[in-house]
């Protein structure tokens, strides 16, 4: 592929996270029986008008102040028209002339180097409803219909699967942690056309492009393009020359499909929604909408290595999730020892959301709770172990840590008697482990320290186990 | 009384309820049986069902009887049919909405309804307000109550004959390029259209956006201002609502007496070769009694007068290709089934819209075609422009303008539906106003020497609304030909 450039950009919807619909005071939310949160606006009933949804202007023009964006203090809606069965007026209002946000960059990494993937626009828009197609019928659920969309609209800027991924999962962080929208993928939050072409090495002239309409999963863009691209040079390599066309991706048979050629490209006759009077935007709007943004990752992760004096590799794991990251910080802010929250957060607390397959809302244990249970390790109350079962009890149960260890009694005995006679048994049923660390074997001291474990049954403390066997063996 | 019950007005018929003069199923009785009487020849009414409305009639009475005195309460209303009345048929005058029945109420209607009104027929109108005739309608052409054998004209000719030949004391009304104004000029009664943004569209299905307002149509410019009062205002529920107070219009049209201190214009690119010379001394005269009334008469110009309706056939149609595309069969109204989705879709559109309505949407589609974009919409938004400069250049020389409605007197009926001249002509004179969001009022100011009705049109700034009407009931109180009534109907 060296001998051949890539050059890939995104159209990328994303369903905003609002209360009711782009244009009516539907319930925006896919739940229930289809075809309930409707109106006669977003079926298209004769004489129902749209009204815009304040709140979704809102979070669109966050988007924009979180990329760099210019906002637009003057924007205006556009009806886009084509006949379809999932269009409720056939025709979709969406922003042609006058978009809400123009330029404006997403940062990625690649090979731990910032690269800068330009936006040309985000613009506001409402979705269409959803269909499912049966052997002989299609079913049309209007409750998606007309659900607030932002469609940010890339730079060809990216030069492989790599960097799309990079840069999807970037956007998808921010918008997390903006509060923009729930990003999730599964329920179409986040749908792509991708839009690609090669050239070879040298030239600098794009080359012709496809575009690789409604992708759903960032697997399946990942090997789409891979396919795609690869077509593409292989077609160029035999001498021929890129079809400027729409395709699909099968996901099953793995490869991309002509849908449709540029010749065949619906004309949709953009013209102004004289329904909706245009946005007009003040400074001061802008400036207050700008204040309720949240820190960004990559400045949270910087803060945290500095606050909470993190390696930057616990920041970067702790910030991956704003709610984990949040979950982090306010425990972080109870805790003597942050770096021990850290190593919890991301030991302890990940393992079990992973094995739950649950996000961090699912788990019981509040951050002051875990702040506890850190403090009665670090007072020697309990050992690891132990603090391990009380962790447990805690992310499916929730409780106070120090009613789980008495109820369970798993408390450290740091009675030196206790243990004393412990080492003691230890010693006597294990003479020639003892013979051996007496002959100067100190690893042997660690074998002798876990029979004392066993015998208290996991409840000496071991560091008070191995004193009194270290004086005892001496002796 | 009960004569003659049909006879009152809109504010006539309040009081007469207020009073307990009347009842409201006296009232809605006399109406339905003047409708059985007269509608066979008429045919202005696409809908009225007399067990509904008597129903809504006695619910009035029994609520006046529990002491309600909300002011409209009974009163009696015409809708033209392409206002959404919750539980009515809502047709737009198409074979593809036949069998729609509107689910909710437009904005008008709740204010209505809330005031006490109750809606005793629905109006017929040319297919989806598209025409000058009221001769599209699906229902077949409605006839003028002056001469049966000439046209209401249009859009809302079912309401502007129903208003005349007394079925209902006012009417609703809408008017994109004139479809108020013209027919209440060919009927002899009065109609309004108001500033666009003034009263609400929500509920009223969609012809042109840009251009759309309802308006009212009744026998008095009082009444009409009292219904304007009504139903205008800031609503929610369209955006392109103005918030600016509608003020008192009612009464200031109930005190106008003169027009002292008013400067009027008379546009004289009205006065064109093909005004009919009888409609040109009826407007002149006219004219000369405002002058009389104490107002100062100036000539003025509109010189894009001329380009007003070829912009109004590019932009109306081009926004109705789009404000129609919603009819395809999928979700209510007819549908003509097909093996596969787009050609359920031209089957359903080819049998649902009529002719008027396929050449509209057909040239709009056009126009708005990435080919054709540049050289007709765009163009034609320039125009708008210029139209609305000319406007607001004339008002700097006067208050309001004045002029004829329309150029001839009201066609015969076959001579007028498809005619070129028709298309050409019709709303020469209103047009503009709708593409300027400016209003505008028509007036009855005479008969020709065959009896046929004349208006005025009385057109004034966007939000001078109050003006316009305490313009036109000066004049009305000076002069008795809104109060003629035509005969021999029944
Ligand atoms: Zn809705």
């Amino acid at each position: 592929m060296s001998d051949y450039i890539a050059s890939i950009g995104l159209e990328v919807h994303v369903q905003l996270k609002t209360r009711t619909k782009m244009f009516c005071a539907c319930p925006a939310h896919e739940e229930g029986e289809p075809n309930t949160a409707v109106c006669p606006g977003c079926i298209g009933l004769p004489g129902a008008l749209p009204v815009i949804n304040r709140e979704a202007i809102r979070k669109t023009v966050k988007v924009g102040l979180m990329i760099g964006s210019r906002i637009s203090l003057y924007s205006t809606f556009d009806r886009k028209n084509y006949f379809y069965a999932d269009m409720a007026k056939n025709y979709q209002i969406t922003q042609n002339d006058f978009p809400l946000c123009i330029g404006g960059g997403v940062t990625i990494q690649v090979d731990g180097q910032p690269k800068t993937i330009r936006v040309h626009h985000i613009h506001q828009e409402e979705d269409v409803a959803k269909s499912t197609h049966l052997d002989n019928s299609t079913e049309v659920d209007f409750n998606r219909c007309s659900m607030p969309l932002m469609e940010l609209v890339t730079e060809p800027d990216m030069a492989n699967a790599d960097e799309v991924m990079a840069f999807l999962t970037t956007l998808k962080q921010m918008l997390i942690y903006a509060d923009i929208s729930d990003c999730n993928l599964e329920l179409g939050h986040m749908r792509c056309d991708v839009n690609s072409s090669v050239r070879p090495a040298g030239a600098t002239k794009l080359g012709v492009k496809t575009e690789l309409k409604n992708m759903n999963t960032f697997k399946g863009i990942q090997r789409a393009l891979h396919y795609e691209l690869q077509r593409q040079i292989e077609v160029l390599r035999g001498g021929g020359t890129i079809a400027q066309e729409t395709r699909r991706w099968d996901d099953v048979a793995g490869v991309t499909l002509p849908m449709r050629t540029k010749e065949s490209a619906p004309d949709y006759r953009y013209f102004p929604e004289a329904d909706l009077p245009p946005i007009v935007l003040d400074e001061a709007t802008i400036a207050a909408w700008r204040a309720e943004l949240p820190e960004m990752p990559a400045a949270r992760r910087a803060r945290f290595v500095q606050e909470y004096g993190l390696p930057e590799y616990d920041a970067g794991v702790l910030t991956a999730d704003k709610a984990i990251a949040d979950y982090f910080e306010a425990a972080a802010k109870q805790a003597a020892n942050p770096k021990a929250v850290s190593n919890w957060v991301m030991g302890e607390l990940l393992r079990a959301l992973g094995e739950q397959g649950q996000d961090i809302t699912a788990a019981k244990i509040t951050p002051a709770a875990l702040v506890a249970l850190i403090g009665l390790v670090e007072a020697k109350t309990i050992n690891m172990p132990a603090a391990k079962e009380v962790f447990q009890i805690l992310f499916e149960n929730g409780g106070d840590p120090a009613a789980i260890v008495q109820a369970k009694g798993l408390a450290q005995v740091s009675d030196t008697g206790a243990i004393e006679g412990f080492a003691a048994q230890a010693i006597a049923a294990n003479e020639k482990v003892a013979a051996e660390y007496r002959a100067g074997k100190e690893p042997a001291l660690m074998f002798l320290v876990g029979q004392v474990m066993k015998l208290s049954r996991g409840k000496a403390n071991p560091q008070l186990a191995a004193e009194a066997l270290r004086r005892q063996l001496k002796g | 009384m009960n004569t003659s019950l049909h006879e009152l007005g809109l504010l006539a018929t309040a009081a007469a309820l207020a009073k307990k003069e009347v009842s409201a199923v006296e009232l809605a009785t006399a109406l339905l049986d003047r409708a059985a009487q007269v509608e066979p020849k008429l045919n202005s009414l696409t809908w009225q069902e007399r067990d509904v409305v008597l129903a809504a009639a006695r619910e009035a009475d029994t609520a006046r009887a529990k002491g309600d005195t909300r002011p409209w309460l009974g009163v009696p209303l015409a809708v033209k049919d392409v206002l959404s009345v919750n539980g009515q048929p809502c047709t737009a005058g198409s074979k593809m909405l036949r069998n729609y029945v509107a689910p909710y109420d437009a904005t008008v209607i709740a204010r209505l309804r809330a005031a006490g009104c109750v809606f005793v027929a629905r109006t017929n109108t040319d297919e989806f307000a598209m025409g000058g005739s009221t001769a599209t309608s699906c229902f077949g052409p409605t006839r003028n109550p002056w001469s049966p054998a000439r046209v209401p004209g249009g859009s809302s000719g079912g309401s502007a004959a129903a208003v005349a030949a007394r079925l209902a004391p006012a009417a609703l009304g809408t008017d994109t390029s004139g479809s108020i104004r013209q027919p209440a000029a060919f009927c002899g009664v009065t109609g309004f259209k108001p500033t666009y943004g003034r009263v609400s569209r929500q509920g009223c299905v969609a012809n042109a956006s840009s251009l759309d307002q309802i308006g009212p149509l009744a026998r008095s410019v009082e009444d009409a201002a009292a219904l304007y009062q009504a139903i205008a205002g800031v609503d929610p529920l369209d955006s392109t609502t103005s918030p600016r107070p509608v003020g008192g219009v009612l009464a200031a049209a109930q005190q106008a007496r003169d027009l002292k201190g008013l400067k009027l214009g008379v546009p004289r690119e009205y006065f064109i070769a093909e005004l009919a010379p009888e409609l040109a001394q009826l407007t002149r005269a006219a004219i000369d009694q405002c002058a009389a009334l104490g107002a100062e008469i100036v000539e003025v110009s509109l010189p894009h007068v001329s380009a007003s309706l070829p912009c109004y056939a590019v932009l109306g149609s081009a926004e109705a290709s789009a404000s129609l595309a919603r009819y395809d069969g999928m979700r209510y109204g007819l549908r003509v089934d097909a093996p596969e989705l787009m050609e359920m879709y031209d089957r359903t559109r080819a049998a649902g819209f009529g002719d008027e309505v396929k050449r509209r949407l057909l040239f709009g589609t056009l126009v708005l075609t990435s080919r054709y974009h540049a050289d007709f919409y765009l163009r034609a938004q320039k125009v708008r422009t210029l139209i609305r400069q000319d406007f607001l250049q004339a008002f700097t020389a006067c208050d309001a303008l004045l002029g004829p409605v329309t150029l001839t007197p009201p066609p015969r009926l076959d001579a007028a539906p498809d005619s070129a001249s028709a298309r050409q002509w019709g709303d020469y004179c209103t047009a503009g106003v709708n593409l300027a969001g400016i209003c505008a009022l028509s007036v009855p100011c005479g008969f020709t020497a065959d009896g046929l009705p004349a208006g005025l049109h009385v057109v004034g700034p966007a939000f001078q609304d109050e003006l316009v009407l305490r313009i036109g009931a000066a004049y009305q109180h000076a002069t008795d030909w809104h109060q003629r009534a035509p005969t021999g109907l029944e």
